[in-house]
């Protein structure tokens, strides 16, 4: 029996492997052929990024059961402090943006700590108010700094992460991936799932249900400030007013809709819904209507009668069977 | 500066009880559905918008205009819960908050589109002169703002105290269960909250706008999530709770407006409410609750 499960774990860890080669080959094909305009190449990066925040907002959100609604504040974090660290250094490309990364993870890690503090003491609906606070407190803390440009915000900003260098942040995703996916399925990552289905319980039988909780907010927080670096190198320009309330809800949408617990739902999500937008340029006004509907409707539907019927109909069963083991409550 | 504090305080009541007029919306829906209604800082923007049609668009006088505003709110307050909330009564409390956050975001971006991003500009339908006591300005808005909040708020405690409707309301919060057992219809007592939520939001929407006279579609997030810290201040399910907690909200960001930065005055707000859940999380008059097992 074990022998089995190691062995459908390779297997496992195999399909995503050449889910990742296969992926990558396609997109240097397509690129070096020149298949992909303008359009869909400048897509790339934005998709890759919404990947990295959804997947460490999934962490919180999907496997530790709280509600974050302050993802972007960690962005913005991770993203002012790269791009000051590239703007005020002279050093070889690949020097700067390394150290970027490291320090705007470190820091939004940090801040992740900060808050992960207070939720040594909450749950559920003031958890979900604080971290919007947070976000709030971050935003108007970037508008009265000096060094942060204010209102006005940071500008030329080195390119560093445009679709020419997709392999870099390319790679970049895929580590995230893999480190979330791995310590979901490590030790800590069922202690964080335990918390989540029974946190009384989980206390009882000896984890530290406060270590976990500010564990799971700092991992969190470190790779949404990656997300930040690679996106203030690809936009080149940063507003504090950009990292609102609204990006944290777009970033949430995107878990949603991946389904709550779910990797690889959120990979899709993030990645449908990137592009979808930028593929329907003409209904943008409808966008934030659609976003708040779909976060309605599927809430309505995963607690409705039709979802239990579809699950106790032999067919429909079987799709979902496999989805509905890992989604908590 | 004596008379610089003290026109400071004064606003700072003023601001600070239309935040206890939301805060109480909160509150008392927490208290009997224990759920955030985050689309309650929203209500406060329709509210807004209802009474900029009625007046610009309609050309209705103002009293008429107050009613219709105060129908529309608590309309959609009823039809929020009805469709948003109910079906989902039985679900897991994050299932309910992210509803609650998809509400607030259609109310939004519905408004987005109706009357787009540029904000309106929006003559007070209060004009009264403002009076000097003693070298103090008193600007009539002020006057009436507070003497509205306080007939809500006497009229309110007298309904939930005395009433029978409102002592439903408080056997529904106390125990849904027993309520449902003694023939309290539990329905309808959550509807009636609601109702009566949404119309509180829209007096304050209504004192809102003629203080800031300018509308835009996100105008209500910010004193929908003040009022909510001003409501655990106070300690959440708690009414005279969300009205202590509402002043006294009020009355630090007026302070810290004046005399820190205007800037970082937001920031001093949530900061306020990071530091009373690390030191009481019940809030001032709010009871502790045991976790059961």
């Amino acid at each position: 029996m074990e022998n089995l499960k190691k062995k459908f774990a390779g297997k496992q860890a195999f399909i995503n492997l050449a889910i990742i080669v296969l992926t990558y080959v396609l997109l240097t094909v397509l690129m070096s052929a020149g298949l992909l305009n303008r359009q869909y190449t400048s897509l790339l990066v934005p998709i890759a990024i919404n990947v990295i925040l959804a997947v460490s907002l999934n962490l919180i959100t999907g496997f530790l059961g709280e509600l974050s609604l302050g993802h972007a504040g960690f962005m913005s974090i991770g993203a002012y402090v790269g791009a000051l660290i590239t703007i005020n250094m002279d050093a070889p490309e690949i020097v700067e943006l390394t150290l970027a990364l490291l320090a705007g993870g470190a820091v939004a890690a940090f801040f992740g700590f900060v808050i992960g503090m207070p939720v040594l003491r909450l749950n559920g609906d003031y958890l979900a108010i604080v971290t919007l606070g947070f976000g709030e407190i971050i935003k108007s803390v970037l508008i009265s700094m000096k060094i942060t440009n204010g209102a006005k915000g940071l500008q030329r900003i080195p390119l560093y992460t445009t679709y020419k260098s997709y392999t870099l942040v390319f790679i970049l995703m895929v580590i995230s991936i893999l480190a979330i996916m791995n310590i979901v399925k490590s030790r800590h990552g069922r202690a964080i799932c335990s918390i989540r289905d029974n946190s009384i319980a989980t206390q009882s039988i000896g984890i530290n249900v406060s270590r976990f909780k500010v564990m799971t907010f700092v991992i969190s927080a470190f790779f949404a400030g990656i997300a930040g670096v690679l996106y203030a190198h690809n936009v080149g320009i940063l507003k504090p007013t950009t990292f609102d309330y609204n990006k944290s809800i777009e970033i949430l949408v995107i878990v949603v809709l991946g389904g709550m617990g779910s990797i690889r739902g959120s990979v899709i999500a993030a990645i449908i819904l990137t592009a979808l937008p930028e593929l329907l340029r003409g209904a943008d006004d409808f966008r934030m209507l659609l976003y708040a509907v779909v976060l309605i409707i599927i809430m309505l539907f995963n607690h409705s009668k039709i979802k239990e019927g579809l699950l106790n109909n032999n067919i429909f069963g079987k799709l979902f069977k496999s989805n509905e083991e890992k989604v908590g409550e | 500066m004596f008379n610089n504090i003290l026109e400071q305080l004064i606003n700072g009541l003023r601001t600070g009880s239309i935040y206890a007029l939301i805060a109480l919306g909160y509150t008392m829906v927490y208290g009997i559905a224990k759920m955030i209604n985050f689309a309650h800082g929203d209500i406060i923007m329709v509210g807004a918008y209802a009474l900029y049609v009625a007046i610009v668009l309609l050309h209705l006088p103002v009293i008429p205009a107050i009613i219709f505003t105060c129908v529309v709110c608590s309309v959609l307050g009823i039809l929020i819960e009805r469709i948003a909330y109910k079906p989902l009564r039985n679900a897991p409390r994050l299932a309910v908050l992210i509803t609650a956050i998809g509400v607030s975001y259609f109310l939004q971006s519905a408004s987005l589109l109706i009357f787009k991003a540029t904000p309106i500009p929006f003559q007070s339908i209060i004009n009264i002169q403002s009076i000097n006591i003693g070298g103090v300005t008193i600007s009539g808005i002020t006057i009436v703002t507070l003497v509205v909040t306080t007939i809500s708020m006497i009229a309110l405690t007298l309904f939930i105290n005395k009433t029978k409707a409102g002592s439903a309301m408080r056997a529904v919060s106390e125990d849904m269960g027993a309520a449902q057992l003694v023939g309290i219809n539990v329905n309808r007592t959550i509807t009636l909250t609601f109702a009566i939520g949404s119309f509180l939001a829209a007096v304050a929407g209504i004192l809102y706008i003629c203080q800031y006279q300018s509308l835009k579609p996100t105008m209500g997030a910010l004193p929908g999530i003040k009022a909510f810290v001003a409501a655990v201040l106070g300690g959440i399910g708690s009414i005279p709770g969300a009205m202590l907690g509402g002043i006294i909200l009020g009355i630090i960001e007026s302070l810290s407006k004046a005399f820190i930065s205007t800037e970082l005055s937001d920031a001093i707000v949530f900061s306020v409410l990071v530091i009373v859940l690390l030191v009481k999380p019940s809030g001032f008059l709010g009871k502790k609750k045991n976790e059961k097992v």
